[in-house]
């Protein structure tokens, strides 16, 4: 048994994952239309690559970008794309964001797949088939895959860490992929290891599903992996995230200011696992992923593989509909993380990995109304990134945020437990959130005005130079002038104009005096 | 709608409750040792709170509801009135409960906003104000030989009975005469015969320390408080008491007797763990409880009251801040 370590705080919560695990995994019809987002991943927003009009094929490319951490997405299934405008998307803002509608044709025709053989192919070759897939990360942040692999080629990594925790309530969709996809996970985790290898490879599961780990074991059994190894950890409240994984795993912290590269740990997420197998083997891009559908207001509860671009409607009909009335309060995510949709327009992306239709009663947490902070420290109890939640929430609430950032606000992984555990019921990741987009915000305008003032600094120092420069230059001219006459006429040159003039005077005085005498 | 999308499972009313709860035996204890004078104080120290709270709350605009009902003005009365001698005037109560809400809690904003602990700021106005009436204390019945009935505790409250057909009733607090005497140097051991002290502390007192001892580690099998005050703070006091117990046992009282007496226990995780006016951080708790728990001892033994606790914890309460500001945790990834 390997000697598992703790992070400080965190949470036993209530796992509600049974409701959806009662029903196996199921493929999810196409729907009528499909909305794809240009905005789908962390960093630089994609640009479209088809116009309206246009017929796609599963598979094709319709949006990329060319900045360094991109991801391309890729059309879900056959058909015409039809608009290319603003629509509900999965953010919690509830604005609207660019997409591109596709009408499915239903014939789900697909491109030819190019199997190239993987056994010829370099790691960064590798790397350059999984970037042009799309694949990111699909633990829910959406990090493309690419770049991060890059970097950890670069870096060289020690032990690779697969993550399988999945510690939010309510959220199956990691669990049955293993119970399903064991094989595949495992051979997307070969790949990974071919590019990155790593002396060590953990997979870490909560105790929580049993399944999930039978199943994984057997599947790594048959699978060669070498030094791989499949670690139960303990069920607590947020052992999912990163940095804490880490923690429990290795006993190791990634260093303030640092990335788990910088340590030579690389994490990735089982769902990459497979899509990371599926771009490979299949040359089959990142145009579905699994998702869970539960909660207290969903007939059917259950795991659906859904085409991205699906709308979360087509998924609620798909799970028997709303048990009470028409529409629901919908989380995108789990409980602890997960925010609110605006409707049931908004399409699946990359990185939803759950849909939960709450009833109203369930969710509320007295609307707009809280008691104000007694500084009783629970917050700080549960705080797995061992902040002072109370003093940020002082200083992001008065808008001291040099203040929080000086007691580390900028640590805060939005985790939740700090929220869900105070007595005064203060939404207190929110006040981070919103202080933080500010301190960002302010952060952009630091740099827009710094640039203002190298720009302004540049120009007056260049000025300056061109007035020195145009003198010198007409001093240069005069001499050479100057030169030229002498040359031309022989003159005695005269050393000071002013000095000649006052001799001239001087001697036409004489004269005149010499005259009137 | 914000995350966490889960169901609250705290709440003020809850904490304060378990607070409320948990000062029932020492309060019982006390009621049985003293007469019923106790619960007329706490009674009256309740109503006339919440009669300011609503007051206070509609000067300010804010919302009564729900605030009233969140119950921290009912443990701050009731801790205030606990501070009282256990026969007090209606108008004494009305003072000071006074002094607690409106210049302890609301002219800073209300609950979460106040720097000092209200019940402590009630109770040091009366004392300063009114010294007299602040330290006519009752013997215990076990100790007089007569006990009050409520009829008669009602009728002292509210000003009805002559106060010194009791004058053979009413004395000093063992603190108060263990102070005196020893300032008169007289040996502890010859002090101790006083009928007034019991096998620790004073007598009646070391059953009510007792009930408070009960609830509070209640409160800490409840997690409603965290352990490092009420340890820290008791360690503080043990520490200085046994240091100069050994120094010189026939001055300074025995750190049992230091512990079981005044308002030790009930300070430790009643008083000094009012979390809104204590320091936040762990290590910062530690520091904080040491503190009081020496200022206690120093106060007791060389200052001019009987006990302490009262100054010690409002004197702590200023240093809240800088406190907090240098025993901030290490944080996740800092060296």
């Amino acid at each position: 048994m390997r000697k598992l370590h703790q992070f400080h705080g965190g949470l036993h919560l209530e796992g509600h994952k049974s409701e959806s695990l009662t029903r196996n995994l199921r493929q999810a019809s196409l729907p009528p239309r499909l909305y794809l987002p240009l905005r789908q991943h962390i960093g630089e927003h994609n640009k479209p690559l088809v116009d309206v009009g246009n017929r796609v094929l599963k598979g094709h490319v319709i949006s990329a970008s060319s900045s360094l951490i991109r991801a391309a997405v890729h059309a879900p299934t056959s058909g015409t794309v039809t608009a290319i405008s603003d629509y509900p998307v999965a953010h919690p803002s509830g604005l609207k964001d660019t997409c591109i509608v596709i009408d499915v044709d239903g014939e789900d025709e697909a491109a030819a797949p190019v199997i190239p053989d993987l056994q010829q192919l370099e790691a960064g070759e590798i790397i350059d088939l999984i970037c042009r897939s799309g694949v990111v990360g699909l633990g829910g942040a959406a990090f493309p895959s690419s770049p991060k692999l890059s970097r950890g080629k670069m870096q060289g990594i020690e032990t690779l860490i697969i993550n399988g925790v999945e510690c939010e309530p309510y959220i199956t969709c990691d669990d049955m992929l293993m119970r399903h996809y064991a094989a595949e996970i495992l051979r997307g985790v070969g790949y990974l290891q071919r590019i990155l290898n790593p002396q060590f490879t953990l997979i870490g599961i909560e105790d929580n599903k049993p399944e999930a780990i039978a199943a994984m074991t057997s599947g790594l059994a048959h699978a060669g992996l070498a030094a791989t190894e499949i670690v139960s950890i303990p069920t607590i409240y947020p052992s999912g995230g990163e940095k804490q994984l880490i923690q429990i795993l290795t006993g190791r912290e990634v260093p303030h200011g640092q990335l788990a590269f910088d340590i030579g740990l690389f994490c990735q997420n089982v769902g990459t696992c497979v899509a990371i197998t599926r771009a490979l083997e299949q040359d089959q891009p990142l145009i579905s992923r699994v998702v869970t559908i539960t909660g207290d207001n969903i007939r059917e509860p259950g795991n659906w593989e859904v085409r991205l671009g699906s709308p979360v409607r087509h998924l609620v009909e798909l799970a028997g509909g709303y048990l009470h009335g028409d529409s629901s309060p919908l989380v995108m995510g789990g409980p602890m993380m997960g925010f609110s949709l605006s409707g049931d327009q908004v399409p699946i992306v990359k990185a939803s990995n759950c849909i939960m239709v709450m009833r109203e009663q369930a969710m509320t947490r007295r609307p707009g109304y809280h008691d104000e902070c007694i500084r009783c420290g629970k917050c700080t109890e549960v705080c797995p990134a061992q902040l002072l939640p109370q003093q940020l929430y002082w200083h992001a609430r008065a808008g001291a945020f040099e203040r929080a950032q000086e007691f580390h606000l900028l640590d805060c992984i939005e985790c939740g437990c700090c929220s869900a555990v105070c007595p005064s019921g203060i939404p207190l990741v929110q006040y981070y959130r919103a202080a933080k987009s500010e301190i960002r915000a302010a952060h952009k305008v630091q740099i827009k005005s710094d640039r203002a003032r190298f720009r302004f600094e540049f120009r007056e120092r260049r000025l300056l130079l061109k007035k020195q420069q145009d003198e010198e230059r007409r001093r240069l001219k005069r001499e050479a002038l100057q030169k030229k006459k002498i040359q031309a006429g022989g003159e005695v040159p005269i050393a000071d104009p002013v000095q000649a003039a006052l001799e001239r005077v001087k001697a036409r005085k004489l004269a005149e005096q010499e005259d009137s005498q | 709608m914000t995350s966490p999308h889960i169901a609250p499972g705290n709440s003020l009313k809850r904490l304060m409750t378990h607070v409320i709860i948990a000062l029932i035996p020492g309060t019982l204890a006390y009621a049985w040792h003293f007469g019923p004078g106790v619960l007329i104080n706490i009674t009256l120290a309740i109503l006339f709170a919440l009669m300011f709270e609503a007051l206070a709350l509609k000067m300010r605009s804010r919302a009564v509801m729900p605030h009233l009902t969140d119950f921290s003005a009912v443990v701050a009365a009731w801790l205030f009135a606990l501070c009282l001698p256990m026969h007090s005037p209606w108008w004494l109560v009305l003072v000071g409960i006074g002094f607690t809400m409106i210049a302890g809690k609301h002219v800073y904003g209300g609950l979460g906003f106040n720097p000092f602990n209200p019940a402590m700021v009630g109770y040091v106005v009366l004392l300063i104000s009114f010294p007299r009436e602040m330290t006519t204390w009752y013997l215990p019945g076990s100790v007089s030989g007569e006990a009050l009935t409520l009829a008669d505790a009602l009728a002292y409250s509210f000003g009805g009975a002559d106060i010194h057909q009791w004058d053979a009733l009413s004395s000093a607090t063992p603190l108060d005469q263990l102070k005196t005497a020893v300032g008169q140097h007289m040996a502890i051991s010859e002090i101790r015969l006083s009928p007034v002290f019991g096998n620790y502390g004073g007598k009646g007192w070391e059953w009510v320390s007792l009930g408070w001892f009960v609830g509070g580690l209640w409160l800490l099998a409840t997690r409603t408080i965290r352990w490092h005050i009420p340890v820290a703070l008791l360690g503080g006091v043990l520490a200085m008491a046994l240091v100069f117990y050994l120094a010189d046992a026939e001055r300074y009282a025995s750190p049992l007797f230091h512990l079981l007496s005044g308002a030790v226990i009930i300070g430790a995780f009643f008083i000094a763990t009012d979390p809104v006016t204590a320091a936040t951080t762990e290590r910062g708790r530690i520091v904080y409880g040491l503190l009081i728990g020496f200022l206690i001892y120093v106060i007791r033994v060389w200052g001019g009251y009987p006990d302490g606790i009262a100054f010690a914890v409002l004197l702590a309460n200023m240093c809240v801040p800088f406190i907090d500001y240098y025993t901030q945790p290490r944080i996740y990834g800092e060296k």
